[in-house]
């Protein structure tokens, strides 16, 4: 209730109050779209799934009406195929963990290469922005798998990159880059690049240069100017943009695969493997409830406390 | 400009569904020759249409949903038991079609199928190893090639991500049956893959780029796209584990909610014609099972070591059948503990 | 009017800087450039085109292959502009993604306003959570689940179009979308636009003069996402598909275990191009007018 009393006049009277709850009424009327949409196509399919995580697997797919918390249970311990006991399942563990450390220096490199890039777009004149914009995206108008394979031509031992490196006599043997984790790293940013860019680009293009401008005159440096000024103006964008980046990361799968020659599974791949050969929904269902739960967790924790942030200062 | 709006237009008009006669294909990406198509389409004036699936687990899972608007589904054989007792599919009875009587007897009694009552052969092929023999000259009809590498493959090697193909060789190789759920050949098998898998490069679709640039020089491959291998590469070379190999074929069926049944049965009656049967194969270089569609094939399908099986190994391959659901999950934990 | 005169008070107070580092301020350099930024962000531009170089280059591949070449020539735009199927699923493509991104933009715009700019009331949070929701879920989980759910319906009423493909990507485009708009609306504050109440504008005059053309960078930024995202989708497009609706995508998935041909290369250079001389046309038009 604090940061009410902060906005709110102390004693609201009445019209305040009426006010105030005719402007809630217009709030959940303009979020009411988006949340049908995505109440329909996104959250009923997930309450199915919240289902299915309770049932028995089928023989050959789909399920059982018969309740069982097998799935649940097999996300965490699993009996050992050939003694019986039951311990850890760490294959899942060890897959999570690669999926999510996969994410996280995803997610900094975009945001070493995606920041920079929206500040230098945001910082063209007003007329040319959108042009340089487009430009960020345009790569992303053909197909991924294409476009995956065009890296792969890229990295590979005769590929573009050893040969100007030979040429110019940095090296003098090719370096293996295909099927490691290089570049499984270059092709993630790739993918993920605008997602970060975008959202920072909004940001940024909104900033008030006057304010860099007094803290300079304030004798702050170009980088106290930039982490004490700059960055907390920005930061909605960023959070934005690492959003984007770190969750859809953790189920992806198909760059890694193709990239990284798919000697190791992703979390996304985990999951389907249960949708597919692996008949076993109820386990698919409730590894990605328990991956999305994880998540939420995170993500409700983290705008908590950006958002308390911006209420303090 | 024009072809753009006739096809928006036509975009726009296929929810109402026309009046003309259609048939609605459900294949694997990439495996329907479209000369096929269009002879076919010539010869009935059936308009088809068809639609592209990347696994069996995925095809399945959509018919049993429903509403797909599909007529005929191509499943592989380990497959089809699960479709006939889903009761999915419609018993055509393509041993009593008119074209019956061109489809090779080995073809006829096959185990998912008992007298072809439900489906047609499309096609059939073998997973075995593929071999640059530039890099290595030893014997490449068995197994070793993967489960145990010579030096000189090793951090070279790569395996095709299909669960059921490599689990199959592995345990052939380990001298099982497919579909064992012996724990001490699994355990074998498991161990072996886990060991094998550290002088892997890469387990991967899409290798016939990178045998022919060489980045890979050996691994678990298909016949047909092996064979496209050594066109870009004569170096390559396709090997028949003598542990055993694994046969698949893929068979036409015609679903039950079929909307287009009568259409759907010419379709099977059509492509056991050797001409079309030879059509086929042309386009995803695999045989068909048909007799005398040979003679309308390419001259180099003729011969290829990859399409006609040396007559002493002929008895090693297998057909994979279908695992019960235990097994089967056990393997997806093997196959899981392998990638983790 | 630009954004760049807009200070709030409230900013400005947030963000005072202690003047105690005793370093001396270089001056004479634009403080909209930051040391080494414009290097990094040339380098990103030249990384990102190097890929569809290699792309555009292997479409005029005499070969087959995406990685030998086999000297120049057309056969794959040939080919292509006679492969009624590539040619319909990549219509199918533009036409979903334009669909689904520009829904789910304008819901996107709509949710950004009612959950910015306002103290905390109830239910914030949950919006929040919500809109974000798609984001979380693995692709294969909603597929298969909008499979169950668009399989009954389909059932019920015999009706397949397009509009559950429309719907499904809606859904997971309007969280792309929304990010950005939010994020520009976040600190964008509201002194113009109670300027312009204070001078008698209608809300709508309000909205419409003051509030979007100072949310449309954010709007472009989330529509470009949005657009993208669901010209690229694979996994939900090939679950929730009927007979016939093949998009780019899952034509290519389709074609991964066989052999992949530069055909799907011309496609995506055919798309690019026309995709640029259209956006040319938008910006060389929206000039004129101004």
């Amino acid at each position: 209730m604090s940061d009410m009393a902060l906005n709110t006049p102390p004693e609201p009277g009445a019209l305040e109050l009426e006010e105030a709850q005719q402007d809630n009424r217009s709030r959940w009327l303009l979020a009411l779209p988006a949340m049908v949409i995505i109440g329909c196509f996104a959250t009923l399919p997930l309450l199915v799934m919240l289902v299915y995580a309770f049932l028995t697997p089928g023989d050959y797919g789909n399920v059982v009406w018969k309740f069982s918390t097998d799935g649940w249970v097999s996300v965490l311990l699993q009996r050992d195929i050939f003694d019986d006991t039951l311990m850890w399942a760490d294959a899942h563990l060890s897959i999570f963990w690669r999926s999510l450390r996969l994410s996280l220096i995803t997610t900094i490199l975009t945001l070493i290469f995606g920041v920079p890039t929206a500040w230098f777009i945001a910082t063209r004149p007003r007329e040319k922005r959108q042009f340089w914009l487009f430009l960020v995206t345009v790569p992303f108008w053909t197909n991924l798998l294409v476009r995956t394979i065009a890296i792969q031509e890229l990295i590979r031992s005769e590929g573009v990159i050893n040969l100007i490196l030979l040429k110019i006599g940095i090296i003098d043997e090719p370096i293996q880059m295909m099927f490691t984790d290089f570049a499984i790293g270059f092709g993630m940013t790739y993918v993920y690049l605008p997602l970060m860019v975008l959202p920072v680009y909004a940001a940024v293009d909104k900033l008030d240069f006057r304010l860099v401008e007094a803290a300079h005159d304030l004798y702050a440096g170009r980088w106290t100017a930039f982490r004490r000024v700059i960055l907390p103006l920005i930061k909605p964008g960023i959070i934005a943009g690492s959003i984007l980046v770190f969750i859809p990361c953790l189920g992806a799968y198909v760059t890694p695969r193709v990239l990284g020659g798919g000697k190791n599974l992703m979390f996304g791949n985990l999951i389907e493997l249960q949708f597919g050969a692996g008949r076993n929904w109820p386990l698919g269902a409730a590894l990605s409830l328990t991956l999305m739960a994880i998540v939420m967790v995170a993500l409700i924790y983290y705008v908590r406390v950006t958002s308390r942030e911006r209420e303090d200062v | 400009m024009k072809k753009l709006f006739a096809a928006a237009s036509v975009l726009a008009l296929s929810a109402t569904g026309a009046m003309a006669q259609e048939l609605n294909i459900y294949n694997w990406g990439n495996y329907t020759n479209p000369k096929l198509i269009e002879k076919f389409e010539a010869e009935t004036g059936i308009k088809v249409t068809i639609t592209d699936y990347d696994s069996n687990d995925t095809a399945l899972a959509k018919v049993k949903a429903g509403g797909h608007g599909f007529d005929i589904v191509v499943p592989s054989a380990t497959y089809v038991p699960i479709w006939v007792s889903e009761g999915l599919l419609e018993e055509t009875r393509p041993d009593e079609m008119e074209n019956f009587s061109n489809v090779d007897p080995v073809w006829i009694d096959v185990p998912w199928d008992e007298g072809r009552h439900y489906t047609v052969p499309w096609q059939w092929g073998t997973t075995g190893v593929a071999v640059n023999t530039k890099y290595y000259d030893g014997d490449i009809d068995t197994s070793a090639i993967f489960m145990d590498p010579p030096e000189e493959l090793k951090g070279k090697i790569n395996v095709v991500p299909e669960m059921g193909d490599v689990m199959g060789l592995a345990i052939m190789y380990y001298g099982g049956e497919p579909c064992t759920n012996d724990k001490e050949i699994l355990k074998q098998v498991r161990d072996g893959l886990v060991e094998a898998k550290k002088s892997w490069l890469g387990m991967d679709y899409g290798n016939i780029e990178k045998f022919a640039k060489e980045d890979v020089w050996a691994g678990v491959n298909w016949n047909g796209s092996t064979f496209r291998m050594r066109l870009a590469n004569e170096d390559i070379a396709y090997g028949y584990p003598k542990e055993g190999y694994v046969v698949w074929m893929d068979s036409v069926a015609v679903l039950k909610d079929a909307q287009n049944m009568e259409e759907a049965k010419t379709f099977q009656n059509f492509i056991m014609e050797p001409e079309n049967a030879a059509l086929i194969s042309e386009f995803a270089r695999y045989a068909n099972g048909i007799t005398g569609s040979e003679e309308f094939m390419p001259e180099d399908m003729k011969t290829a070591r990859e399409i006609n099986i040396p007559a002493e190994l002929k008895d090693k391959g297998t057909f994979l059948p279908t695992c019960d659901p235990d097994t089967q999950a056990l393997y997806t934990r093997i196959w899981t503990d392998l990638q983790k | 009017m630009s954004e760049t005169t807009l200070s709030g008070s409230k900013i400005e107070t947030e963000t005072v800087v202690p003047a105690a580092s005793g370093k001396k301020a270089p001056k004479g350099y634009s403080v909209s450039t930051l040391p080494g930024f414009s290097v990094v962000a040339i380098f990103t531009f030249f990384a990102l085109y190097a890929p569809i170089m290699i792309l555009v280059l292997y479409s005029f591949n005499a070969g087959t292959s995406l990685a030998i070449w086999e000297g120049f020539s057309l056969r794959w735009y040939v080919q292509a502009a006679g492969n009624e199927r590539v040619i319909d699923a990549a219509i199918r493509s533009l036409i979903l993604a334009g669909a689904s991104a520009t829904i789910a933009s304008i819901c996107a715009t709509m949710a950004a306003l009612a959950t910015t700019r306002t103290r905390r009331f109830k239910g914030r949070t949950m919006i929040y959570a919500l809109i974000n929701q798609p984001l979380m879920v693995p692709e294969i989980v909603t597929a298969v689940a909008l499979l169950i759910v668009f399989a009954w319906i389909k059932v019920m009423t015999g009706y397949t179009s397009l509009l559950y493909l429309i719907a499904a990507h809606t859904a997971f485009c309007i969280p792309f979308a929304y990010l950005p708009i939010r994020a520009r609306l976040e600190t964008m504050d509201d002194t113009l636009e109670v300027a312009a109440r204070d001078l008698y504008a209608s809300p709508m005059q309000v909205f419409r003069r003051v509030t979007l053309p100072l949310m449309w960078p954010g709007i472009i930024a989330g529509f470009m996402l949005a657009f993208v995202i669901s010209l690229d989708d694979v996994v939900i497009t090939e679950f929730v598909k009927s007979a016939g609706q093949e998009t780019i995508p899952t034509y290519m998935l389709g074609q991964l275990r066989r052999v992949v041909t530069p055909e799907v290369n011309a496609i995506s250079t055919i798309i690019l191009v026309s995709g640029a001389i259209l956006v040319s046309l938008f910006f060389w038009v929206s000039r004129e007018r101004r």
